[in-house]
């Protein structure tokens, strides 16, 4: 992608005035999608992002500048920009010699994407449009999206480091909206993964069309959601959301340095119930948040960060790890090159527990189902966190009912993860996500078997 | 910095064929942003950034190609692709490229010339500061998460074959805290901030005041029981609402059967002290701007008078399909193509202050910040549900903070129930501006 002699001359010159520590990021993107909206393809688009991000920390300071231009002048000059951001104090020549690691991806990719005529990533919106609309006359709207992309970055630091990766992902998603007496409703379905083409060998685009509008369909019939405190049960894959909201950012070490997480300085207590083991792992093959290395040159690695309900350890990146005087833990992610790196999340996990799902549902009285999660929001200092519920029903002496009409939940991060009170045996990863910090956004997956919450507040308008 | 964009624009729709229309939108920006930590500055990023975005329409085939640089390769590799992208869309008679409509382009003073010779370390010491007046206002506030100044010049420039040929650059100063307030084991936040076009508008005290006082009033809060009352939404949850219903106001979602507003024309939709007027020449607007994402002039849009719907916004696409033409509402960055959207939207003063308001209620909420927008509510179906934070109303007083609520109502309900528009209208950083706004028979849930 670059020589690496000119990457080592620019780290040089990103250490002239001194600095700690400097970086060089370079990223190549390549992104194709299609979008499919009132029984049309609307159009093709196609993107190329291309750029380097330096950063040079001079104690607890970093500067950083991003460039466009990777000639080597270009370079130099974002570097020496970086270097005057960081306010180095001292000088002299720094030589840095970089030795390249290499990370073995979590699995291969089998078709990229850019060998795939565009015709036949437009074929795919057709079918999906027809399967859904065939699933009823009130389907009144069809939206698909295709999307693939193709990342390769390089990362190098003063500390030698130089790695890289090649990070392709495919993803289709579809919107459909249903029109009945009491107005619109809406169904949506999405795969994603970090794989190419092969994608659509393994899932069946018309299925997935079809439960789409099925969702749409179903919610034609909903209810107001009651109001108040009840118990939840959460079905299989999406209450990775939940684990991700009520705990996940709280356990990520940049929030907890400043104090903003009330789990801060509570690793090796007694967090959740002893049913829940929470794992993040950027390295499971395939998943939506995997990838050989960060985006600090990292290797990616399973990190279990709940164990048995007891609080283990947090998400770590360089920056803090280093002032922690431990390694990273391979969470150091970014949007792209024009943005610095933050710890994030990448496949979030509760695997399975004890229970029968059906069991769950049959021993719940009176409470909510929710059979599909939307996204969810936290304030990690409060721990008051909120997710949405995009497919959901009642359930009436032990049995799902009537379904609901959409809202958020909301809870508090260290009560709900001690009122999971029960935990089924059919983990499932969900859906492929975005997840949003600080303005940007990363891919992550997540995961759960079917749970429940004793109490939580559900956010409708019915008593 | 415009002229060298048009000249990108000329040179790349110079290169289109006889039977196609080619659009090119070129963006240019530098920004940079100040983070203090602590009595240190955290980070100091500084950035420069370019872009294109070209379309191609031939033969009522629309395709589309971006690129993160201005490489001169690169201009002719990314029209080469957004032609070949054209061949794969569906024939659509109503796709066009806008064309000059004789409204005339306000001219407003977007550009603050003394951002330019605002020094790096006047920047700093900024963030510094605001760090420290947070840190200085209350004594229960235990930190600053985040204090932080940015600032950004841009520059774009749209030109097409079928006429087009606009140029604009505007300015922002953004100071903006995020603090942690704890009493006990308490802990509550609270954000901050104040915006303009320049270093000399931004008003530090007022970001660093709002911050300290949203997280200490929360000291205290608890869980209330679920209840129908009134609520008082404060203007920065207002602004939030209005950009919701702004969506549904669209040609675009109108055409595609996506808005709740779709038959209703002429009809009363809102209470009568509603209207809602979508304005981005008002050059006190945030998101103020000359031109829209296509080129054509801005214009003052009235959707709602007098809670009667009067009007959805267009851009060419839709205003050609609806037959009627585009009302300047084009939104779009240089990697995507234009949609549909509001710009500057906001709703008519009342004439009394949130204190006021607040004076008539015996039994409500007052709403300082709502979570989980983007999750609770469904511009499709009008279900609104969000998260909430705030302090109970009693008998027209503010009474004790309540956390871990969710406040719930749809839409189309909560424009009919609204009884009262405040008087204290504010542009924020966003594309609708804030007002007090009193809204009755919301379901508040607790335990």
């Amino acid at each position: 992608m670059i020589d690496e002699a000119i990457v080592e001359r620019t780290l040089g010159a990103a250490l002239r005035t001194g600095g700690d520590f400097a970086e060089v990021f370079v990223e190549d993107k390549r992104s194709s999608s299609a979008m499919y909206d009132d029984g049309k393809v609307e159009e093709l688009t196609s993107g190329r992002d291309r750029g380097a991000g330096i950063r040079v920390v001079v104690g607890d300071t970093t500067g950083f500048a991003h460039t466009a231009d990777l000639s080597e002048p270009g370079l130099a000059a974002a570097a020496e920009a970086a270097a005057a951001a960081a306010r180095g104090g001292g000088g002299g020549e720094r030589v840095v010699s970089l030795e390249r690691r290499s990370t073995e991806p979590p699995n291969e990719v089998e078709i990229l994407p850019e060998t795939i005529p565009k015709a036949s990533k437009v074929e795919l919106l057709g079918r999906a449009d027809s399967a859904a609309r065939a699933q009823g006359s009130a389907i009144s709207q069809v939206m698909a999206r295709y999307a693939d992309s193709r990342r390769r970055i390089l990362v190098a630091n003063s500390d030698g480091l130089l790695a890289g990766d090649d990070q392709v992902k495919s993803l289709f998603s579809i919107s459909c909206v249903a029109s009945g007496d009491t107005g619109l409703q809406t169904g949506r379905e999405s795969i994603g993964a970090t794989v190419g083409f092969e994608l659509f060998d393994t899932y069946d685009i018309e299925e997935l069309a079809r439960r789409a509008a099925q969702r749409a369909l179903t919610k034609l019939d909903a209810v107001p959601a009651p109001s108040g405190e009840m118990p939840v049960v959460i079905g299989k894959g999406g209450g990775g959301v939940l684990f991700h909201e009520a705990c996940g950012h709280g356990l990520e070490a940049d929030l907890v340095n400043k104090n903003a997480s009330v789990f801060a300085g509570r690793v090796g207590q007694q967090v959740a119930n002893p049913l829940v083991t929470l794992v993040d792992d950027g390295t499971m093959a395939k998943e939506w948040g995997c990838y050989a290395i960060d985006d600090e040159g990292r290797p990616a690695q399973r990190n279990t960060l709940i164990e048995n309900g007891v609080l283990t350890d947090y998400m770590w990146d360089h920056l803090r790890a280093r002032k922690e005087g431990r390694e990273s833990s391979g969470n150091g992610r970014r949007q792209s090159y024009q943005h610095l790196p933050m710890v994030r999340m990448t496949n979030t996990f509760i695997g399975n527990g004890p229970d029968d799902p059906d069991d769950i549902v049959a021993g719940t009285e009176r409470g909510v189902f929710v059979a599909q999660l939307g996204g969810g929001q936290v304030n990690t200092a409060t721990g008051d966190f909120v997710f949405g519920m995009t497919e959901a029903y009642l359930i009436e002496d032990g049995k799902i009912t009537a379904p609901l009409r959409e809202g958020n939940l909301i809870g508090n991060g260290p009560e709900v993860l001690t009122r999971i009170d029960a935990l089924g045996n059919d983990f499932a990863m969900g859906s492929p996500g975005t997840c949003g910090k600080d303005g940007q956004g990363v891919p992550v997956g997540d995961g759960t078997p079917t749970l429940r919450v004793a109490r939580l507040t559900v956010g409708g308008t019915a008593a | 910095m415009t002229d060298e964009l048009l000249a990108v624009a000329d040179r790349v729709v110079g290169w289109a064929n006889d039977h196609e229309q080619v659009e090119v939108v070129v963006v240019h920006e530098h920004e940079t942003e100040v983070r203090a930590y602590d009595g240190e500055i955290e980070s100091l990023s500084s950035a420069e950034s370019r872009g294109v975005g070209i379309r191609v329409i031939a033969d009522h085939r629309q395709g589309f190609a971006y690129a993160g640089t201005l490489d001169e390769t690169v201009l002719a590799e990314t029209l080469a692709e957004a032609r070949d992208n054209a061949a794969f869309g569906t024939p659509d008679e109503f796709l066009a490229l806008a064309e000059p409509d004789g409204v005339a382009v306000a001219d407003l003073e977007l550009v603050d010339p003394g951002l330019a010779t605002f020094s790096t370390d006047r920047k700093v010491d900024l963030a510094l500061d605001l760090e420290r007046a947070v840190r200085s206002a209350d004594s229960r506030i235990i930190g600053v998460e985040t204090a932080e100044y940015a600032d950004s010049m841009s520059a774009s420039a749209v030109v097409t074959n079928t006429g087009i040929r606009t140029a604009g650059s505007e300015t922002a100063c953004f100071v903006m805290a995020y603090s942690l307030a704890a009493d006990g084991d308490d802990t509550q936040t609270g954000f901050g901030f104040s915006v303009g076009k320049g270093p000399d508008a931004v008003d530090l005290d007022r970001a660093a005041r709002d911050a300290a006082e949203r997280a200490t009033r929360l000291l205290g809060a608890t869980k209330p029981s679920t209840e129908r009352l009134t609520v008082v939404l404060d203007p920065f949850v207002t602004a939030q609402l209005l950009s919701i219903v702004g969506g549904t106001l669209t040609g675009e979602a109108v055409q595609k059967g996506r808005s709740l507003f779709a038959e209703r024309l002429g009809e009363s939709v809102a209470s009568r002290l509603l209207t809602l007027v979508d304005d981005p020449t008002d050059p006190a607007a945030f998101s103020a701007t000359e031109t829209d994402g296509e080129g054509l002039a801005s214009r003052r849009n009235p959707l709602i008078e007098d809670g009667v719907l009067g009007a959805f916004l267009q851009n060419t696409y839709t205003g050609r399909r609806a037959g009627t033409a585009s009302t300047g509402s084009a939104v779009r960055g240089y990697s995507s193509t234009p949609g549909v959207g509001c710009m500057a939207l906001a709703l008519v003063p009342g004439d009394k202050s949130q204190a006021e308001l607040i004076s008539g209620i015996d039994n409500g909420l007052l709403v300082q910040g709502v979570a989980g927008l983007h999750s609770g509510v469904n511009p499709i179906s009008g279900d609104f549900s969000t998260g909430a934070e705030g302090l109970l109303i009693r008998d027209g007083e503010l009474a004790e903070p309540v956390r871990e609520v969710t406040i719930a109502s749809t839409l189309q309900r909560m424009l009919l129930d609204v009884s009262a528009v405040g008087s204290d209208l504010e542009w924020l950083p966003m594309n609708a501006a804030g007002v007090s706004l009193v809204v009755g028979d919301v379901t508040m849930s607790g335990s």
